[in-house]
């Protein structure tokens, strides 16, 4: 139920107790901030003038004109990278809730983690001799 | 957070609040697009805005009412509805991962248990904005500022993350208030309490990530106006590039506010004790103390931005991809195994 209805029952009060309170401001600072966005965006519609020229849009590539078009293939370097991020981030992503509780976990929670990030970094050090990380 | 008994009062507060911080920060980034204008005029020994208003206080309000009145030109060949989601999509990012910074004692838009992974998921959202805005343009200069931009925030992130879990197995909690609390100790040796002196491998490695993720010089590839004309922005103009600058700077604040609170204290100081009931004289006094230190470290930033040289991509990927992740991951296992085993010597110094 939503915040406003609940202040106007005045019996489930609790319910809007503290949690509930920072869902609340989060909500209306994520709507300040689309409102915010819109805003300026329709503003830069609105309010600047009006000249259309064929020669003023075309794409400026240093003044020289346009061989082809920017929708071309480009280096699979790029994806490696994306596919080399994807896996780093999930182990990161993994890490972060033994970051919390490592010391209970002791002796045997460092023995799992340090056999995780050893066969990591086995795995960034065979990147590094296969090239992958070289960029030329 | 307020207990001013009255649930109203706490709504009241609770809408203020967000109010309040959201204005806060986007009032903050013209105040340090002037800052920075006239601290790089300074550094380069030349006078900078000076005319607009007393010492060219008024300079940037000229600027964004000259941006708002420019033609919003849109080229030809655009795919038009990305094109306009690319700059909303950098600015709402930043400006959103703000609401889990604690800007005063125990003072933020929103707390969760998660604060900083939450920071950590919309705070690299911006990828898409970069990418979108770099694709949308049909211009090839903007398709590799736009490439560029995200395979180097994307690397970077990895680094950044894997840094930010070392100070979470320091702290062994995930609230950014109780990291900030974590980091206090009476008395000047109290200073030694910060995680720059008790990670300062992390805090290293997490102030140079901070860098390359919010793109600025030295590593701002992705715009290097001498080979990409403007990288991403290019074809932009108007509001929309305002918008990409605005992004540009609030993500600059949010990156700093950061590292305030993860290495630097907070809105803690060694000598202030932190009181269990704070009232309102406190909490200024706490939010005082968080903007110090903010300025010190955006002083930081701009100073690095007119220093040093650009690095070249293969470099900067290089150092990401072979320095940075296995210093982090290093510094990860030693971190954990000083932890457990009570090693003390193996990550801060001789205390």
């Amino acid at each position: 139920m939503p915040t406003f209805l609940l202040l106007n029952s005045g019996i489930m009060w609790p319910s809007v107790a503290a949690g509930n309170l920072d869902l609340l401001s989060l909500t209306i600072f994520v709507i300040l901030t689309i409102v915010v966005g819109a805003v300026l965006l329709i503003l830069s519609e609105l309010l600047g003038p009006r000249r259309r020229d064929p020669e003023k849009e075309t794409i400026y590539e240093c003044g020289v004109p346009l061989l082809d078009s920017a929708r071309e293939p480009f280096t699979v370097k790029f994806h490696l990278v994306a596919i080399l991020f994807i896996l780093f981030d999930i182990e990161t992503v993994f890490l972060l809730p033994y970051a919390v509780v490592y010391k209970k976990l002791g002796i045997v929670g460092l023995a799992e983690m340090g056999v995780f990030l050893l066969i990591l970094a086995g795995g960034l050090v065979y990147l590094w001799k296969r090239g992958a990380l070289e960029w030329d | 957070m307020s207990d001013s008994g009255s649930p109203l009062m706490d709504v009241f507060f609770a809408i203020l609040r967000a109010v309040v911080i959201f204005a806060a920060v986007l009032q903050v980034v013209p105040a340090l697009v002037y800052f920075e204008r006239r601290l790089a005029a300074w550094i380069q020994d030349r006078i900078g805005p000076n005319q607009v208003g007393p010492v060219g206080l008024l300079q940037p309000l000229a600027d964004v009412i000259k941006l708002a009145f420019k033609e919003d030109l849109t080229p030809e060949g655009v795919d038009k509805w990305i094109y306009r989601l690319g700059p909303a999509l950098v600015y709402a990012p930043a400006i959103l991962a703000f609401t889990v910074i604690p800007v005063g004692m125990d003072l933020q838009v929103a707390s969760f248990d998660v604060g900083v992974i939450f920071l950590l998921t919309i705070g690299s959202f911006s990828v898409y904005g970069l990418a979108f805005g770099g694709w949308a343009s049909n211009n090839k200069y903007s398709l590799l500022g736009g490439l560029r931009a995200s395979a180097q925030m994307i690397s970077y992130e990895v680094a950044l993350g894997l840094s930010v879990i070392a100070i979470l197995m320091t702290a062994e909690t995930v609230d950014l208030n109780s990291i900030i609390r974590q980091q206090w100790a009476a008395g000047t040796l109290g200073l030694l309490q910060w995680n720059i002196f008790q990670q300062p491998l992390a805090a290293g490695i997490f102030l140079v990530a901070a860098f390359a993720e919010t793109n600025r010089l030295p590593f701002d590839l992705a715009e290097c106006e001498a080979e990409l004309v403007g990288g991403f922005h290019t074809e932009y103009t108007g509001l929309k590039f305002a918008m990409f600058f605005m992004g540009e700077y609030v993500a600059m604040i949010t990156m700093s506010a950061l590292m305030v609170t993860m290495f630097l204290g907070g809105w803690s100081l060694p000598w202030v004790e932190i009181p269990t009931t704070p009232g309102v004289g406190d909490i200024a006094l706490s939010i005082g103390i968080f903007m110090s230190k903010l300025i010190v470290l955006l002083f930081f930033y701009i100073w690095v931005r007119w220093t040093l040289p650009r690095f070249r991509y293969d470099q900067l990927m290089g150092i990401g991809w072979k320095v940075f992740i296995p210093l982090s991951l290093l510094n990860l296992g030693l971190t954990a195994l000083s932890g457990v085993l009570g090693w003390n010597w193996l990550i801060p110094l001789p205390w």
